[in-house]
């Protein structure tokens, strides 16, 4: 498409957008996997749309406070970038169109205490675990209340119960011969909701022959301030990485957006001094399927009871690092019936943030996703990313859904995975 | 009460008026072209549309129906001080009736749906047009859309048995009825492809097809574009009518393969064949087809060995047009049609006209009725490429009628090509189309400014 964006005034950042702008042949194949569009039937709530609505904003031809509304309700699900024939690298623009107007744009203060709280309590586990400590203490108080939608959805999104998160060991040595060593991205607030899910990966990573390092100096991946357009943020987070996981062969991540949160770094320190470091590092990020596809996968001793599962792609796996196959071939090898659901590549409306900020599309998202799940009939529902889980879970009604690590250590430690047992994976 | 308000009261929170919600409608595919409309209205039911399109015609506002902007010829563009009737909401099936193999379906809903909805009968909707997976039957009812299926299933207009349609006087009528057999004059026929100059199609009757037995998809490499436009008139003299016949050059596969990685082997010409129909009647025809193909000079030939590699094959030539957007900053896209005899000969002629224009132009196109997709690559922002670029595809329209062919096979005139409108047609046939355009839209509000050059507006 052509524009007329100065791109010598905007930079490296304005580089990329131009260039993402200028791939885009308005063609439309993005229209149907695209959430918002497929929710609202509105071109302005579509890839194609938001694309032409950056490209006025940085053409100076619109407002940015008039084009935010639609381009705020993207989940950066980059469904459209695997269904897009002419290649837009349409998650680098909206990510860096995020970062380049963030300082620009204006916010209401309640707003402004909301994300800010958000991004600054989020990412750290040391203050979220209290936040929600308390907050589920509270739950059963407040959710009667008639609570604005911001404060109520996350506390939806609370467990009943916070689990306790175990203290990691620095190594886990690998069982058998040693086939690779690798550093665990522990994340955040999987962490404090889910800690089972990095039980579950160490365990199952030894099983097949790795090396586990815990880098204690590591943080967040960054991705939340990243994807809400705070580069300090992020840059903050993601340096702590850099330093923390140089003596590895991997970097694993069993959370989608963590993964492809760090395949970014290199966007993120685009013309910094750190822009090397941060293409090493991206280099290494590999999902936990992805590895043991790789390495060679032992699988677990089958089911006692024929299992029956469907397969949710997590869109930061399936559209941003276009891993598929990989969970997939994991599940079959363990001896699995793999369904797939209609409509994989619509996105469930979790996305990072966005159930907070956006709760009727997401809730929309959700019901969605479960119907199309529940459609396939499984005993149980697998994906790779926390966030998907949270949100399933909230509209699955009964159908008990587990992360990729949790299902295979269960089977390594030959429990049943339907009897419940899922928190009690022991190293 | 004006226009607008009048408007925003029948359709309360679905008129679109503000800046950041027009902008992304000012185009659809044809990029080239832009213009913002007055307001975009989102109705979600045939009576809102009635109630809009009176409502227009009564303040003599023009209107553009859209469904999801697909079209590459500008049809579906605004129109000066006109509204956009964005009919994307109104995407349902109304019915399906697999006895009598017909849906009754919104002008909103997508192409591919109708398959989808029709599967689990054993049924399908033939007209594949490339967009499948995203343009509506709404608009594929306006333009008469092909695919390259349309070889043996012919376009649109053979699918269509009924529909119901708002003219733009704002009356409500029915055309056709729900069986291949009519009675009086095909009027539903002679809406079909008349790009939304008489009217919005608010529902339509459609013909669904038995999904045939088998497949048989062949795949040939050739050394020249022109040897692979013959090898498709020694398909057909053999006495084969295949489901489709495609072509894909050099540029096109470069481009698809990129974009899909369909497994396309490196050729200048690659020919797409599928057979399908009964399972002994398709195996008999891939012997002789086998056979011609060899005699035809192919140097490589592959044959989809399950339905995963029939489908990238389909993948990477449906994809083309969109990833010659990787090769190109800009293009346009080209739709003439030729007689099939003639193809090798339009082909050769192509080259050259690319060659002395100094311009690139892929070629990807529905070989077995002669449709031809040259697409003109260019870049905009050098001082007048574009200029240069349509000058390159005028020549290539006038060669396709000169070769006895038309100006379009699918994609419709639009605004893009009815400056060639005089090429084609004698003045008496113009002046025909203009008459029927004002007897049934005396204030010309349906699409203005498409199709019919103002050479004859004016007349």
């Amino acid at each position: 498409m052509q524009h007329r964006i100065p791109v010598e005034a905007l930079g490296q950042e304005g580089e990329v957008m131009a260039h993402a702008i200028e791939a885009c042949v308005h063609c439309g194949f993005c229209l149907p996997t695209c959430p918002t569009y497929v929710v609202l039937q509105e071109e302005m709530d579509s890839p194609r749309g938001r694309i032409f609505l950056m490209k006025e904003v940085l053409e100076g031809a619109l407002p940015l406070e008039e084009a935010l509304p639609y381009l705020d309700r993207c989940l950066a699900c980059q469904a459209c970038v695997t269904a897009c024939p002419s290649g837009v690298p349409y998650g680098e623009l909206i990510a860096t169109f995020r970062l380049h107007t963030e300082e620009k744009r204006h916010r209401y203060p309640l707003e402004r205490v909301y994300r800010l709280a958000l991004l600054r309590t989020l990412p750290h586990p040391e203050r979220f675990r209290p936040l929600a400590e308390l907050a589920t203490r509270l739950k059963p108080l407040l959710k009667p209340l008639p609570l604005p939608k911001p404060l109520k959805a996350p506390l939806d999104l609370l467990p009943e119960r916070l689990p306790t998160e175990a203290p990691y060991l620095e190594i886990y040595p690998a069982k058998g011969e040693r086939k690779a060593r690798v550093g665990l991205l522990l994340g955040c607030a999987q962490r404090v909701l889910r800690p089972s899910i990095n039980q579950a990966t160490i365990r199952v990573l030894q099983e097949n022959g790795v090396e586990v390092v815990v880098a204690r100096e590591q943080a967040c991946c960054g991705a939340l301030n990243l994807h809400a357009g705070d580069k300090e943020g992020a840059r903050a987070l993601a340096r702590k990485n850099l330093k923390a996981f140089q003596d590895v062969d991997y970097v694993v991540s069993n959370a989608a957006g963590c993964g492809s949160g760090m395949k970014e770094y290199p966007l993120l320190f685009l013309g910094e001094p750190e822009e090397e470091a941060a293409r090493a590092l991206a280099a290494k990020v590999k999902d936990l399927t992805v590895l043991l596809d790789e390495l060679g996968f032992t699988p677990p001793p089958p089911p006692r009871t024929p299992l029956r599962v469907v397969y949710h792609d997590a869109c930061h796996l399936a559209h941003a690092q276009g891993v598929r196959e990989a969970p997939r071939r994991l599940l079959r090898a363990a001896g699995l019936e793999v369904l797939e659901p209609k409509e994989w590549e619509l996105c469930c409306g979790s996305a990072g943030t966005y159930n907070l900020f956006q709760p009727e599309i997401a809730e929309a998202l959700g019901r969605r996703k479960a119907e199309n799940l529940k459609a396939t009939e499984p005993h149980l529902v697998v994906t790779g990313n926390i966030g998907c889980l949270t949100q399933i879970s909230a509209y699955l009604q009964g159908i008990p859904a587990l992360h990729t690590a949790e299902l295979l250590a269960l089977l390594y430690e030959g429990k049943d995975p339907l009897s419940g047992e899922k928190q009690g994976t022991r190293l | 009460m004006g226009f607008l308000e009048e408007l925003k009261a029948l359709l309360p929170g679905r008129v679109l008026t503000h800046e950041a919600a027009l902008a992304p409608y000012e185009s659809d595919a044809l990029t080239a072209y832009r213009k913002r409309p007055l307001a975009v209205v989102l109705p979600e039911g045939k009576e809102e549309v009635v109630a809009v399109v009176r409502l227009c015609h009564r303040h003599g506002v023009p209107f553009v129906a859209r469904g999801s902007g697909t079209s590459l010829s500008g049809g579906s563009l605004p129109v000066e001080g006109g509204i956009v009737l964005a009919l994307n909401r109104m995407n349902r099936i109304l019915r399906l009736d697999p006895k009598a193999r017909i849906a009754v379906v919104e002008p909103g809903v997508v192409n591919l749906e109708v398959s989808r909805q029709a599967a689990p009968f054993g049924l399908y909707y033939a007209p594949d047009p490339s967009s499948q997976p995203v343009s509506t039957i709404g608009g594929n009812v306006a333009f008469n859309s092909g695919g390259a299926h349309c070889l043996k299933y012919g376009m649109t207009a053979n699918h269509v048995l009924g529909l119901e349609v708002v003219t733009p006087e704002g009356e409500v009528v029915r055309l056709g009825g729900e069986s291949l057999e009519g009675v009086g004059p095909d009027l539903h026929g002679f809406f079909v492809g008349t790009e939304g100059l008489l009217g919005v199609a608010v529902e339509i009757t459609l013909r669904l097809l038995p999904k045939p037995e088998a497949y048989h998809t062949l795949l040939a490499a050739y050394r020249s574009l022109e040897e692979a436009g013959n090898a498709v008139s020694l398909v057909i003299r053999r006495g084969l009518l295949p489901g489709a016949m495609e072509i894909m050059d050099r540029l096109a596969i470069e481009a698809a393969e990129k974009a899909v990685r369909a497994g396309y082997p490196e050729a200048e010409a690659l020919l797409i064949v599928e057979l399908e129909g009964p399972k002994e009647e398709v195996a008999e025809e891939a012997q002789v087809l086998e056979e011609v193909i060899r005699e035809s000079g192919a140097y490589a030939v592959r044959v989809a060995g399950s339905e995963a590699e029939r489908q990238a094959i389909w993948k990477g030539r449906k994809a083309a047009f969109s990833a010659v957007g990787r090769l190109s900053p800009d293009y346009l896209v080209q739709d003439g049609v030729v007689p099939r005899s003639r193809l090798g000969e339009a082909l050769r002629e192509i080259q050259r006209l690319s060659q002395a224009h100094g311009l690139r132009v892929a070629n990807v196109f529905h070989a077995g009725d002669g449709n031809l997709h040259p697409l003109v690559l260019y870049d905009g922002k050098k001082p007048e490429e574009l200029e240069r670029a349509e000058a390159l595809a005028g020549e290539i329209l006038r060669l396709c009628v000169r070769l006895g062919g038309s100006l379009t096979g699918e994609h419709g005139i639009g605004v893009e090509k009815k400056a060639y409108m005089p090429e084609m047609f004698a003045p008496e046939d113009l002046l025909a189309m203009e008459r029927v355009k004002r007897a049934l839209d005396p204030k010309g509000l349906a699409n203005r400014g498409k199709v019919l050059p103002e050479v004859v507006h004016g007349g």
